[in-house]
């Protein structure tokens, strides 16, 4: 079994139960795009799929081992972009960024990782005067250092990555999610649909949450 | 350890550029000190004698009052989580943390210390032991703060809550702390208290930093 | 979802059925303890009728230590095995604990004006229970502090083991900072030696201050499952 294999994954929120019987398989090479809408849980899978939540029941697998196994190797596979932008007002970009690919054991190549998502005129500007698509641009950097380190993380777990990103943002999260693909990584994406699903299109599974609803 | 390093400079970083936080912290110690002999008057026999228990006492309270920030902006920006998932173990992440409140607070109040202690006339000899006992006392209040802190993430009016939950768990140091300096006022030997306040900081080294990997832990959940 | 309710519904069959026996053995205790505290025992030579205060205050006492040490294991039981059951159980003994621990400072201070000369006394006993009243009154807030209660849950559970973990390190220092501030020349809120006479409405008074607090909890925590139900129940019809 190659890549990431989920089977019969329930979650409960509080005293809901979110979503049951989720099972999902993608090899690499391969993205999955997650739909469903408002509280179907796209989120709650990303995180479960992280380790940030224990799931209800079900299990997660990972090339055929199951992840619970060894959870410090699972945190070393995984890139994961949540909601929030992890980005210090009082640093500047460069130091940001250089700042969680060291504490990642990533190389500390910043500069090539700004110019892939196109902030690179930006690096010595303290993070609190960019605007919410730069800050998310400088988020998504993150994701360019661990593609360029040689122990980069194979899994990306990617929640509303285009939230604020103009079309060109778009195109070079597309290119750097394509990237990734061609170069055996797997990605698993929560969205609303636009543009960055039909980038990926060709290479993408799809997934409606609103089909495990209870 | 390397990623420690990394944690604590960038807390450090941030401390100094952002400036007013930490500051705040040593203003509300000598401010909230100066209340004092307006309530009970500047009596220059009476001042000296509360003189240790006021300071500490104070002390106790700002600190507290920096604690609420010592998680929350990493909790909300989404840091949190990242440190969870970054090899660095969770509880190293914390104890990076505390001490980096500590470097940001609990020595800058030891700073300010020898000012109040001016304020209120403690003899010379008092000095040494109060200080002595706030560099053994301080990181004690930050590593029991880190639990509070790290237990009220999102909660509603988790300021109010924090000093609920950890100004009980402070009243040993607060004990301690002040009876060094009252011990050294009357001449007696304070070695031993020091000892048991040191005795606090090593158990709370061993277990806060734990309890509070916990308490980041189900916070994100 | 049906095995997440399986067993607290069998508990709360039990409960049901142990409810009204252990209820009733309460009542009777209470009955015969207070008899014997208040008819069929002598006044103290020195401290007169004030001593029955003592027949309720150190069965409150009793009982207020031993709920936090019974909210400790819940707690420990909850973060490692993560029984549902666990949590209810901690946050319905919270806030019996609290009322016994007020009861605690309460007596004490009737107890105090006839025997001190005033109210409150910075005795290291008192001083040691009002402290355990703020260890209440936080688990109780921390508890209700979050929009999901789950989330309390699991932070009260880890504060009450802190709080535990703190208790004797509080003790001794409280009894430390006592005997440095004031020589014990004040009388103990229990003497010395005990006369038989005294211990049987002690015991008896114990013991039906512990049933008390187990028909209470049984109570809380039928209520707070339903309550948990309904509430599912409510949100999973939404959908």
């Amino acid at each position: 079994m190659q890549g990431l294999t989920v089977k019969e994954l329930d979650c409960i929120r509080g005293d809901r139960l979110v979503f049951a019987g989720v099972a999902l398989a993608v090899k690499p090479g391969r993205a999955l795009l997650l739909s469903g809408a408002n509280g179907s849980g796209k989120s709650s899978l990303l995180r479960i799929l992280a380790g940030l939540l224990p799931p209800a029941a079900g299990s997660l697998a990972w090339e055929g081992e199951n992840i619970d196994e060894d959870t410090e190797a699972h945190r070393r596979r995984i890139a994961y972009i949540g909601h929030a932008d992890p980005v210090k007002p009082g640093l500047t970009v460069c130091e940001n960024l250089e700042f969680w690919a060291r504490l990642y054991g990533l190389e500390p190549e910043i500069e090539p990782a700004l110019y892939q998502f196109g902030i690179e005129q930006l690096a010595d500007l303290p993070a609190r005067y960019l605007s919410a698509g730069q800050r998310r641009r400088l988020t998504l950097a993150r994701l360019a250092v661990g593609q360029n380190s040689p122990w980069g993380p194979p899994l990306w777990l990617l929640d509303e990555p285009a939230t604020g990103l103009d079309p060109s943002a778009v195109a070079m999260l597309a290119n750097t999610i394509l990237a990734h693909l061609a170069n055996e990584g797997v990605a698993i994406i929560a969205s609303h649909g636009g543009l960055l699903d039909e980038s990926l299109s060709g290479h993408a599974d799809r997934l409606d949450l609103q089909d495990a609803a209870p | 350890m390397i990623g420690m390093l990394l944690l604590i400079r960038r807390d450090l970083m941030l401390a100094f550029r952002g400036g007013t936080d930490a500051a705040m912290a040593v203003v509300f110690f000598i401010l909230a000190a100066t209340l004092f002999p307006f309530g009970v008057g500047p009596d220059p026999e009476v001042l000296p004698r509360i003189g240790g228990g006021v300071i500490w006492v104070v002390a106790l309270l700002a600190a507290m009052l920096s604690l609420e920030r010592m998680f929350s902006a990493d909790y909300e920006d989404g840091s949190l989580e990242q440190f969870v998932l970054s090899p660095l173990p969770l509880v190293l992440v914390a104890l990076a943390k505390i001490i980096a409140h500590w470097l940001t607070t609990g020595v800058l109040l030891l700073v300010a210390a020898p000012v109040l202690a001016v304020f209120y006339n403690l003899p010379a000899a008092a000095f040494l032991p109060l200080i002595v006992s706030m560099l053994l006392g301080t990181p004690t209040l930050s590593l029991i703060g880190a639990i509070g802190a790290a237990l009220t993430l999102g909660a509603r009016r988790s300021g109010v809550l924090i000093s609920l939950l950890v100004l009980p768990l402070y009243i040993p140091v607060l004990i301690f702390g002040a009876l060094v300096v009252d011990g050294a006022l009357a001449g007696r030997d304070y070695g031993n208290l020091l000892m048991v306040l040191g005795g606090f900081l090593l158990l709370a080294l061993a277990a806060a930093p734990w309890a509070t990997a916990a308490a980041l832990r189900q916070s994100i959940e | 979802m049906l095995h997440r309710f399986a067993n607290p519904a069998r508990f709360s069959r039990i409960a049901a059925t142990m409810l009204p026996w252990v209820a009733g053995v309460t009542a009777i205790l209470f009955i015969v303890g207070l008899y014997f505290a208040l008819f069929a025992s002598p006044a103290d030579y020195q401290q007169g009728e004030t001593v029955r205060i003592m027949y309720v205050h150190v069965p409150a006492a009793w009982t207020a230590m031993a709920c936090y040490t019974f909210i400790a294991a819940m707690s420990a039981i909850s973060l490692i095995w993560k029984h549902p059951l666990a949590d209810i159980a901690a946050r319905s003994a919270a806030p019996l604990g609290a009322g016994f621990t007020i009861i605690v400072l309460a007596t004490g201070s009737l107890w105090g004006k006839p025997t001190w000369g005033t109210w409150w006394v910075w005795d290291a006993r008192l001083t040691s229970v009002l402290v355990l009243l703020f260890l209440y009154l936080g688990h109780i807030s921390l508890t209700h502090a979050f929009d999901n209660p789950a989330r309390g849950a699991k932070a009260a559970a880890i504060l009450a083991l802190v709080g535990f973990v703190n208790i004797p390190i509080i003790k001794f220092s409280v009894d430390w900072w006592n005997t440095l501030h004031q020589p014990a020349s004040l009388t103990r809120l229990d003497g010395p030696s005990i006369d038989p006479s005294m211990l049987t409405p002690l015991l008896l008074m114990g013991v039906a201050f512990t049933l008390y607090f187990v028909t209470m909890l049984l109570v809380r925590m039928r209520a707070d499952l339903a309550a948990t139900k309904a509430r599912a129940l409510r949100l999973n019809a939404a959908e």
